[in-house]
């Protein structure tokens, strides 16, 4: 057995990189700590480096017999997780001078959710990705719960911690029967061992697995901690949790459903149901967005349809329907970022998250309602803005495949969706805000502003170079 | 009549069935931080129970070519136990820290975020 360690250079990086930042924040006393955001930053580029590296040059090696993989699939994720990583870390640096301590800590955990979610989207054996994904969810915990005085942000954590728990519990479960069914636990070994077997069995494992992964990515009815999480935890989190945490599910989701399972997943009466879960997501998700007050409940709701919008690639299944999910996943992470970095700044400024704390900003901070406008439509798919090109790639993928009342609803709930986008515009442009304070955003926050908005503009405009990757990594996982 | 047992597989994931519908149903109704967080650590059990009955009773297959049993449920069964301290551990934090503002472990009084 050889093994060899260069394909692991990516999480190998980072965990040094974390375990340097968690160093620095116990051993060199409080005020005389300086440099641990631009240590942070150089720490995920040099990362971004060593994981673009080998996307590019091609790498599709597996380590220990197929237990973990680095081939072009983990490292598209993995330029993704890093990106909202680096997001996060930039968009938050205000904020973090306002935590009352520990400030240290919050980068190291920063940097070790996104080594779990690396992880997760490299594990070629189901042990491995669980290992991932508690190693991203227990760093998700404790950054939920980090503002120690705001009595929610606590609440919001034990209620992260309760329910997250639970559904790592029923997809261990489900992992249980498939290893008692099999007698691996690496992924193609139980593709192998299952062939195109369908027994009441292999089926409760399915739908165990197929629970506890909805539960990650909240789909509809495992969605219920998301408005409450996203309300309590601080906003940068939020936002690390809506876009990093749900790429993660669907990579090892992806993964576990179109590799491992690939004769059961899609076949007959599963894949009416997850088409079902997918239409409810779509309808529910936006449905239930609309009479939010909170603008990080809003977006929680707005989350979950967009969790819909992504399963659409996997319910399709194919190089084509893969490859849209990861070129959404991608630009949601911009579009994202984009809107909660302008959240963090309101809420920085203001100490308050509702809609109505956004009127007037037009005139108090046009370049943050610039951002906030174009992140907010494109996520709703209006064109020439990058969620329109991801949409477009998903629905196709699913109209192939003969799936046309859902591509009907997705079609529809996304108009739907600019509905509330637009009532936050609304808010911001048209409502005067007399009595709110200007605003100005400076250094990493503009920064950060202006480099989501940039690509989501050129993406939308001009998405081949994203495509081409996202059809390269797609391949690779069907290989 | 033949009153001797013998306790096979069907046995063991009867326990662990039980032990995770005990789990679930005390996540969800009991009233104490802490006993949730039992419940917990019982769904977590089933699951060990699970991995090592199944690599016990139908996959105890020497490693090719040596002596050595595979032992991969095993295995996976330690790597459970170990996240879920860590998962324990870190439950437990938050449950203090909430006390200390609360002065209350009560899971129903976990309602300031409405639900």
């Amino acid at each position: 057995m050889n093994a060899q360690y260069a394909l692991l250079a990516p999480e190998i990086t980072l965990a040094v990189v974390g375990l340097v930042i968690f160093s620095v924040g116990l051993l060199i006393p409080k005020g005389s700590r300086q440099g641990m955001v631009p240590l942070t930053v150089l720490g995920i580029l040099v990362t971004m480096a060593v994981a673009g590296a080998q996307f590019f040059s091609n790498v599709n090696g597996s380590f220990l017999d197929g237990m973990y993989l680095a081939d072009n699939y983990a490292s598209f994720f993995k330029l993704l997780f890093l990106a909202a990583a680096l997001l996060v870390v930039l968009s938050s640096t205000e904020y973090v001078q306002k935590l009352p301590a520990h400030r240290g800590e919050f980068y190291g955990l920063i940097l070790f959710a996104a080594l779990g979610m690396m992880v997760m989207a490299g594990s070629g054996d189901l042990i491995t990705l669980y290992v991932g994904l508690e190693l991203m969810t227990i760093s998700f915990y404790v950054l939920v719960a980090y503002l120690s005085e705001d009595g929610k942000s606590g609440e919001a954590g034990l209620k992260y911690l309760i329910l997250g728990a639970v559904s790592s519990a029923v997809l261990l479960y489900g992992v249980s029967f498939l290893y008692g069914l099999t007698g691996s636990t690496v992924i193609t070994e139980i593709a192998a061992k299952l062939g195109s077997g369908m027994s009441p069995a292999t089926i409760l494992a399915l739908l165990l697995v197929l629970a506890g992964f909805s539960f990650k990515i909240s789909l509809i009815p495992f969605h219920m901690w998301a408005p409450d999480i996203y309300e309590g935890a601080p906003v940068p989190i939020t936002a690390y949790l809506a876009v990093a945490s749900k790429a993660a599910g669907f990579a090892a989701l992806v993964r576990v459903m179109l590799v491992g399972l690939k004769a059961q997943a899609l076949d007959g009466n599963v894949a009416v149901a997850l088409a079902v879960l997918i239409g409810l997501t779509m309808i529910a998700g936006n449905l239930m967005a609309i009479p939010q007050k909170n603008f990080k409940r809003m977006m929680a709701y707005s989350s979950i349809s967009q969790a819909g919008y992504i399963a659409v690639g996997l319910l399709a299944g194919t190089p084509d329907g893969v490859k849209g999910v990861l070129f959404y996943s991608m630009i949601y992470v911009f579009a994202n970022m984009g809107a909660f970095t302008v959240a963090t700044v309101v809420s920085t400024a203001q100490g308050s998250d509702e809609i109505k704390d956004f009127a007037g900003l037009a005139r108090r901070s046009p370049l943050a309602a610039v951002v906030m406008t174009v992140s907010l439509l494109s996520m709703a798919g209006i064109p020439p803005l990058a969620g329109f090109v991801g949409k477009f790639y998903l629905f196709k993928a699913l109209l192939d495949q003969g799936w046309v009342p859902l591509v009907f609803i997705a079609f529809v709930m996304s108009m739907v969706s600019v509905y509330y986008y637009l009532l936050v515009t609304r808010t911001m442009y048209m409502e005067e805000g007399a009595d709110l304070p200007k605003i100005g955003v400076s250094g990493a926050t503009k920064f950060t502003l202006l480099v989501t908005m940039l690509v989501t503009l050129f993406l939308g405009i001009y998405p081949s170079p994203l495509a081409k990757m996202a059809t390269i990594a797609a391949a690779s996982l069907f290989r | 009549m033949n009153f001797s047992l013998t306790v096979g597989l069907p046995h063991y994931l009867l326990v662990g069935a039980m032990l995770f519908c005990f789990g679930l149903y005390g996540v969800f109704s009991k009233k104490n931080a802490i006993a949730v967080l039992m419940s917990l650590e019982l769904m977590l059990n089933a699951v060990n129970i699970n991995l090592i009955a199944f690599n016990r009773f139908l996959w105890n297959n020497p490693v090719e070519g040596t002596k050595h049993l595979l032992l991969n449920g095993h295995v996976s069964a330690i790597f459970v136990i170990v996240v879920a301290a860590a998962e324990v551990a870190v439950g437990l934090a938050l449950v203090i820290s909430i006390y200390r503002s609360r002065l209350s472990a009560n899971v129903d009084e976990l309602d300031w975020l409405k639900w």
